[in-house]
C-alpha cells in the first residue's frame, strides 16, 4: 500500500481507508478535519454574539437564543475545537518527532478520535430541539433545572468526547515512555512532545472529574438523584469543585501544547536552540502540578471563607514564575539567533505579547480580592481569550503553517498566511482589550443586553468590530487551505532548515514513518547530523520487515453504539420506549468489545522487499 | 518475528506478559488507566464525604449499615485478590490448567461479592425504603458503591470472557497480556472496596 | 487612600483616562471610582498589579523589539549559523527569583485584604439585611427593624451594613461594583458580606452570575442616604398602614382589582412575609419598575400586561389572569401611590 497507490484510489476507497484507520498520521488529520469544522462553528455563533452586543438592548436574537449560543460557543470552542486540533497535531507528530513507526495503541488512537467526534455531533444535534444553556460551565442548579433536553445533550455528549480524550491521553504517555528510538533518552526529546507527555498526565488525571460531575449531573436530571437538589440536602457547590478539578487543568492542557508548538518554531526559525531547554522541561512539569492546586480561584466569590481563597490566591500569582521563565527562554532563544520572519514565525511573535498580557491579567485575577471585582465580568472574558485565543489559537495558526508541508505536502501560501494573520491579529486586539475595560465599568459577562446609558456603548462597538476582523482573517485561512491544496508548492522534506526527527522524513511520510528507526545523538538529531555529520541520521538497526497494525472498522462501530445509547439516554425521560435504544446501543458497543477482545488480531508485516522497492 | 505466539517450556519468557512489545504498552497502559480511575473514585468518595450526612430525614448511616454483610463481602472480595496473584504466579509457570483454576476461583468470589452487594441493596430498598433518590446522602451512596459494583461486574465480565475464550487455546505470548491486565485491574477494584469499606461503613457506623 | 498608593491611583486614572476617551465608564457603576470600602480595596489591589504588570510587561516587550531588530535575518546572512547556546545560569537565576519577588509584593496584601473584607467581628452591632436572590430580581428583608422591600436597597452612609444572603431557586452573584466587590448567592448556605458606602448616591447592582434567560435584566439599586435620612425611612417604612386607601376613583378601582387579582398572593404590601413575588411597600419610590425601566405610569402598566415582553423567563408570566390596557392603569395609579416615605432616591441625590 504505497503512497502512490493511495492517491489513484477512488474516493469510496479513500472514504473506507479514513473510516477504518488505526495510523496516527490519518487519525491526527482526522482530528484536524473534525476540530477545524467545529472551529468554525464555534466561530460562528462567537460572531452572533458579538453582532447581538453591537448596540445596547439589542434584540437581533432573543434571550434563551442568546443563552444557547454563549454556552455552545464556549463548550465547542474548548472541548471540540482547541483539544482535539492540538489532538490532531499531537498525534501526528509526535510519534514522528520521537522516532517512532506508530503509537502504543493505535485501535484505542482511532477509537478515541471516533468517541470525540460522536460526541461533538451529538451536542451539536442539539441545535435543532434546543441547545444547553447554562453556560459551558453548567452550574448547578441552573443547569438541572433547564428544560427541554438541551443540557442532557451536553451531559452526553461531553461524556463521549471526555473518554475518547483520556483514551488518547493514556495512549501518549505510553508511546512516550516505551516508544522512542535509539538514543531519544527524555532529556533529548523535542519540547513539543514534552508538552504532549505532560498534557496526557493532566488529561489523565483532570477529566476523571468531569466524568463524575457529568455522571451526577445526568442522574439528576435523568433519575431525579438528589446531588444537586437542595432540598434533599444536595449541595450545588460540588458541582463547582468537580468543574473546576477539570477545568483549571484544562486550561493547561490547551496552553502546554501551545508551548510545546512555539518551543519548536522559535527555535527553527532563529537557527539556534531553544535556550535554557532544562528549565522550559522543569517548568512544564512546574505548570502541570500548580494547575492542579488552584481551581478554587474560579471560586473566590462562592463563599469559601479568607482562608482557602488566600491559599488559592497564592498558588495562582506562583504559576506566574514558570510562565515567566518560558517567555524570557524565548525571548534569549532569539537573542543572538538568525530570525526568519514568515507567516508561522509571525503568529508565534504575536503570540509574546499576547499571551504576556494575557498572563498578566491572570495574576491580576489571582488577587482574590481584585477578582471580587473582576469575577464573571467581561474583564475575565478578556482574560481567557487572550490566553487561549492569544495562547492556543495563535499556536495552532502557527503550527499549521509550521507542519502543514510535513502532513500534506504543500506549503500554505505565504502571502495569504500573512494577510490572514494581519487581520485576525488586528481583530483580536480590537475585540478583547476593551472588554478588560467594559468588566471592570460594570459589564458582567453572559450578558444577553447591555442597558443604554450605562457607557457600555462604545466598548462593545469596538469589540464587534474586531470580532469582524477576526473572521475576515479566518476566511482568508481558509481560502489559504483550498487554494493550497490545489496550486500550493510541493515541499521538501526539509522545507525550513528543521532540527527534530519529522524533518529526517518525506514530506508527507510513508506510513510506516521510519523505514530504520535513526539513532539520535542529542537534543535536535536533525541540526547535529547537519553540522556535525553528513546530513542525514545513521540507522539505528539494519533494513528489516516492519510490523504494522491492521485497519478496522470496529472502532466506529463501538461509537455508533455509545451514540445510540446516549440518545436513547437523552430521551428515555420523555418515552420508556428510548430505553430501547439505550439497550441496543449498549449491547453494539460492548459487543464490539468483546469482539475486540475475543478475536485475535496480530497486525501484520511489511516485508524488506516492499521496503527496498519504495527506496527513495 | 514469528506469528506464533504459542508457548511451550522451552520458549517461554521469564515473565511472558511482558516479553512482548504489545505486552508491555498493555502492562504500563493499564498502571496509567488505573491512575485516572483513582481520581475518578476519589472524586467519588469526596462527594459521598460531602453528602453523607446529608439525610433529609431519610435513613442515615446509622440507621442502615450493619458489619457482618460488609464484612463477608470484604473478605470475599479480598481472597479472590489473592487467587489472582495465585493464578498470575502459575502463568509465569506456564501451567495453563492452574491459572484457568485459579482465575475460576476468582470470578466465582467475585460473583458472591457482586449477589450479596446485590443483597444489601435490596435489603436496603425494600425494609428501607433508602433509595438513590430518598436524599442526597442516599444519591452519594449508591453512586460510590454502585461505581464500584459495575467496576465488579465489568471485570467478571472480562474474565469470564478470556477464559473461556483460551480454554482450548493455551497460553501464549498474544493472551498472556490480556490475563496479566485483568490482574491488575482486579486488584485495584479491591483497593478500592478497602476504601469504601473504611470510610463508607465503618466511619458511616461510627459517627 | 495612602500616600504613594493615592499618587499611584491619580496616575493610574489620569492614564486611563487619556488612553480611553469613554472615561472610566458611568459613575456609580463602575468599579474603577469606587464608592464604598470594598471597592476601594479591591482597587488598590487592581492598582498595584496593574502598575507592576505594566513594569513586567515593558521589560519583555523592550527585550522583544531589541531581539527583533537585532537579530533578524538580513541579507548575505543566509548560511550564517549562530552561536547554539544551552543557557545561561545567572539570566534563569534572575528570572525566576525576580519574579518570585513580585508575586509575593502581591501576595501580601491580596491576603491581608482578603481576611479584611471576610470580617464579620462588627456584624452582631450593625445593621443586618437579609437579602434574596430569586430569578429575577432581589428580596431585602431588615429583620430587626421588621421592614421588607426589594429592588432598591436603602442603606445609611458611612456605616458597615452586613448583608446575609441565600437565594431561593438558582445561584444568583449580588454585584454593587462601585461600593464592593461581589459575592454569590447559593441556594444551601448563606453568605455574609458587608457595605460600606462612603458617599449618599443610588448605586447599580447587578447579577453576575448566569441566573437564567433575563440574567441581564436583574438589575437593581442601592440607595445610599444620610444616617438621619435612613433613621426616617425606617420608621416611615415601620408605619405603613397596607391598608390605606388610595386617592383618586381610578387608584381605587385599581386596588380593588389588586385584590380581585390576588395579586397579594404574591406581593406583599406592607412587612408581610409573602416573597413568592417583590415587596410592593413603597413602590412609588422606586427607582425603577421591574428593576430596569423608568419608574413611569407606562412603564409600569406595560409590565402588567405582558412581562414576558420585559423580561424573558420571569415567574410572573403566566401566574395571573389575563389583565386589559385600562385594567392594568387603574393598578398602576395605585401602585405608583404608594409612597410611605419621603425619603426616595431623589434624597440619594441623583
Amino acid at each position: 500500500m504505497s503512497i502512490t497507490a493511495t492517491q489513484k484510489r477512488g474516493f469510496s476507497a479513500v472514504l473506507w481507508d479514513y473510516l477504518t484507520t488505526v495510523d496516527h498520521k490519518k487519525v491526527g488529520i482526522l482530528y484536524l478535519i473534525g476540530g477545524g469544522f467545529f472551529f468554525l462553528l464555534g466561530g460562528l455563533e462567537a460572531l452572533i454574539i458579538r453582532i447581538q452586543l453591537i448596540k445596547p438592548e439589542n434584540d437581533f436574537i432573543s434571550a434563551g437564543l442568546y443563552n444557547e449560543m454563549i454556552t455552545m460557543h464556549g463548550t465547542t470552542m474548548i472541548f471540540l475545537a482547541a483539544t482535539p486540533l492540538l489532538f490532531g497535531l499531537m498525534n501526528y507528530i509526535m510519534p514522528l518527532q520521537i522516532g517512532a513507526r506508530d503509537v502504543a495503541f493505535p485501535f484505542l488512537n482511532a477509537l478515541g478520535f471516533w468517541l470525540f467526534f460522536s460526541g461533538g455531533v451529538l451536542l451539536n444535534l442539539s441545535w435543532f430541539t434546543g441547545a444547553p444553556d447554562a453556560g459551558w460551565t453548567n452550574y448547578a442548579p441552573l443547569s438541572v433545572q433547564s428544560p427541554g433536553h438541551g443540557v442532557d445533550f451536553y451531559v452526553m455528549g461531553l461524556q463521549l468526547a471526555g473518554a475518547g480524550t483520556l483514551m488518547s491521553g493514556i495512549n501518549f504517555i505510553v508511546t512516550i515512555v516505551t516508544m522512542r528510538a535509539p538514543g531519544m533518552t527524555y532529556m533529548r526529546m523535542p519540547l513539543f512532545s514534552w508538552t504532549t507527555l505532560v498534557t496526557s498526565i493532566l488529561v489523565l488525571f483532570a477529566f476523571p472529574a468531569l466524568t463524575v460531575g457529568l455522571f451526577l449531573m445526568m442522574f439528576d436530571r435523568m433519575f431525579d438523584t438528589a446531588f444537586f437538589d437542595v432540598a434533599l440536602g444536595g449541595n450545588t457547590v460540588i458541582w463547582q469543585h468537580l468543574f473546576w478539578i477539570f477545568g483549571h487543568p484544562e486550561v493547561y492542557i490547551l496552553i502546554l501544547p501551545a508551548f510545546g508548538i512555539f518551543s519548536e518554531i522559535i527555535p527553527t526559525f532563529s537557527r539556534k536552540r531553544l535556550f535554557g531547554y532544562t528549565a522550559m522541561v522543569f517548568a512544564t512539569f512546574l505548570i502541570a502540578f500548580l494547575g492542579f492546586m488552584v481551581w478554587a480561584h474560579h471560586m473566590f466569590t462562592v463563599g469559601l471563607g479568607p482562608v482557602a481563597n488566600s491559599i488559592f490566591a497564592v498558588a495562582t500569582m506562583a504559576i506566574a514564575v514558570p510562565t515567566g521563565i518560558k517567555i524570557f527562554n524565548w525571548l534569549f532563544t532569539m537573542w543572538g539567533g538568525s530570525i526568519v520572519i514568515n507567516s508561522a514565525m509571525l503568529w508565534t511573535l504575536a503570540f509574546v505579547p499576547s499571551f504576556t498580557i494575557g498572563g498578566m491579567t491572570g495574576v491580576m485575577l489571582g488577587a482574590s480580592v481584585a477578582d471580587y471585582q473582576y469575577h464573571d465580568t467581561y474583564f475575565v472574558v478578556a482574560h481567557f481569550h487572550y490566553v487561549i485565543v492569544g495562547g492556543v489559537v495563535f499556536a495552532l495558526l502557527a503550527a499549521m503553517h509550521y507542519w502543514w508541508p510535513k502532513m500534506f505536502g504543500r506549503i500554505l501560501h505565504e502571502g495569504l498566511g500573512k494577510l490572514a494573520f494581519w487581520t485576525f491579529f488586528i481583530g483580536f486586539h480590537l475585540t478583547f482589550f476593551i472588554q478588560h475595560f467594559l468588566g471592570l465599568m460594570g459589564m458582567p459577562r453572559r450578558y444577553w443586553v447591555f442597558l443604554e446609558n450605562q457607557g457600555l456603548d462604545t466598548g462593545n462597538l469596538i469589540s464587534t468590530i474586531g470580532a469582524f476582523f477576526m473572521t475576515f482573517g479566518t476566511i482568508v485561512f481558509v481560502i489559504n487551505i483550498v487554494y493550497t491544496a490545489m496550486k500550493g508548492e510541493k515541499a521538501p522534506a526539509d522545507p525550513w532548515d528543521g532540527r527534530t526527527l519529522e524533518w529526517t522524513l518525506s514530506s508527507p511520510p510513508a506510513h510506516y514513518n521510519f523505514k530504520q528507526l535513526p539513532l539520535v545523538r542529542g537534543l535536535d538529531p536533525l541540526w547535529i547530523e547537519k553540522t556535525e555529520g553528513n546530513g542525514k541520521m545513521t540507522p539505528a538497526e539494519p533494513l528489516d520487515e516492519i510490523h504494522m497494525p491492521n485497519s478496522s472498522i470496529v472502532p466506529l462501530i463501538m461509537t455508533i453504539g455509545f451514540f445510540i445509547a446516549s440518545y436513547g439516554f437523552i430521551y428515555q425521560v420523555d418515552h420508556k420506549a428510548w430505553l430501547i435504544a439505550v439497550y441496543v446501543g449498549m449491547a453494539i458497543a460492548l459487543g464490539s468489545m468483546l469482539y475486540r477482545s475475543l478475536k485475535d488480531d496480530h497486525g501484520h508485516h511489511i516485508t524488506k522487499d516492499e521496503l527496498e522497492r519504495e527506496a527513495d | 518475528m514469528s506469528q506464533d505466539h504459542s508457548l511451550n517450556p522451552e520458549t517461554m519468557p521469564q515473565d511472558p506478559a511482558k516479553a512482548t512489545m504489545e505486552g508491555k504498552h498493555k502492562h504500563l497502559g493499564l498502571w496509567i488507566f488505573l491512575g485516572g480511575e483513582t481520581v475518578l473514585f476519589a472524586c467519588l468518595f469526596g462527594t459521598y464525604l460531602a453528602l453523607r450526612n446529608s439525610t433529609a430525614g431519610g435513613p442515615s448511616s446509622q440507621d442502615l449499615f450493619g458489619l457482618e454483610l460488609v464484612f463477608l463481602m470484604t473478605i470475599l472480595l479480598l481472597t479472590s485478590s489473592l487467587t489472582s496473584v495465585y493464578a498470575i504466579y502459575h502463568m509465569k509457570n506456564n501451567d495453563f490448567k492452574k491459572m484457568q483454576l485459579w482465575f475460576g476461583i476468582t470470578a466465582l468470589l467475585g460473583i458472591s461479592f457482586l449477589a450479596l452487594e446485590i443483597y444489601e441493596f435490596a435489603h436496603y430498598i425494600i425494609d428501607y425504603g433508602f433509595t438513590f433518590r430518598s436524599s442526597a446522602f442516599g444519591s452519594a451512596f449508591y453512586a460510590l458503591v454502585g461505581f464500584h459494583g459495575g467496576h465488579v461486574a465489568f471485570g467478571l465480565g472480562w474474565l469470564i470472557a478470556l477464559m473461556v475464550r483460551n480454554a482450548k487455546r493455551g497460553l501464549s505470548l498474544y493472551n498472556a497480556p490480556k490475563y496479566n491486565t485483568f490482574g491488575l485491574y482486579w486488584h485495584f477494584i479491591d483497593v478500592v472496596w478497602v476504601f469504601i469499606f473504611t470510610v463508607v461503613y465503618l466511619m458511616g457506623m461510627v459517627s | 487612600m495612602k500616600g504613594w498608593m493615592g499618587k499611584s491611583k491619580a496616575l493610574f486614572l489620569f492614564t486611563m483616562l487619556a488612553l480611553f476617551l469613554a472615561g472610566c465608564g458611568k459613575e456609580n457603576l463602575t468599579a474603577l471610582e469606587p464608592k464604598g470600602y470594598g471597592a476601594e480595596r479591591s482597587m488598590d489591589l487592581i492598582i498595584l498589579t496593574t502598575l507592576i504588570m505594566i513594569g513586567v510587561f515593558l521589560v519583555v516587550m523592550v527585550i522583544y523589539v531589541i531581539a527583533l531588530i537585532k537579530f533578524r535575518r538580513k541579507k548575505g546572512q543566509e548560511d550564517y549559523i549562530p552561536k547554539q547556546i544551552e543557557g545561561n545560569h545567572k539570566l534563569e537565576t534572575i528570572w525566576t527569583v525576580i519574579p518570585i519577588i513580585l508575586v509575593l509584593i502581591i501576595a501580601v496584601p491580596t491576603v491581608i485584604a482578603t481576611f479584611d473584607l471576610a470580617d464579620e467581628s462588627q456584624a452582631s452591632t450593625s445593621l443586618n439585611v437579609e437579602v434574596t436572590g430569586n430569578q429575577y430580581w432581589w428580596h431585602f428583608n431588615y429583620e430587626d427593624e421588621e421592614i421588607v422591600t426589594s429592588q432598591d436597597l436603602y442603606i445609611p452612609a458611612g456605616e458597615r451594613v452586613y448583608l446575609n444572603m441565600q437565594s431561593s431557586d438558582v445561584i444568583h452573584s449580588f454585584w454593587v461594583p462601585s461600593i464592593s466587590g461581589k459575592m454569590d448567592v447559593n441556594p444551601e448556605n448563606v453568605n455574609t458580606m458587608f457595605l460600606e458606602a462612603y458617599e449618599e448616591g443610588v448605586y447599580w447592582g447587578k447579577c453576575a452570575e448566569l441566573c437564567g434567560p433575563s440574567h441581564s435584566l436583574m438589575d437593581f439599586k442601592v440607595i445610599v442616604v444620610s444616617p438621619e435620612e435612613f433613621d426616617q425611612w425606617v420608621s416611615d417604612m415601620q408605619n405603613v398602614d397596607p391598608e390605606q386607601v388610595p386617592e383618586g376613583a381610578v387608584a381605587q378601582q385599581g386596588q380593588a382589582l389588586f385584590e380581585a387579582n390576588n395579586c397579594m398572593a404574591c406581593h406583599a404590601i406592607g412587612s408581610s412575609p409573602v416573597a413568592t413575588g417583590p415587596n410592593l411597600t413603597n413602590f412609588g419610590d422606586r427607582s425603577t419598575v421591574a428593576g430596569i425601566l423608568e419608574p413611569t405610569k407606562e412603564n409600569l402598566v406595560e409590565w402588567i400586561v405582558d412581562p414576558e415582553s420585559i423580561k424573558p423567563g420571569n415567574k410572573m408570566t403566566g401566574a395571573y389572569p389575563s389583565i386589559s390596557e385600562e385594567e392594568a392603569n387603574s393598578i398602576a395609579e395605585y401602585l405608583m401611590q404608594l409612597k410611605p416615605s419621603e425619603i426616595t432616591p431623589e434624597s440619594a441625590g441623583n
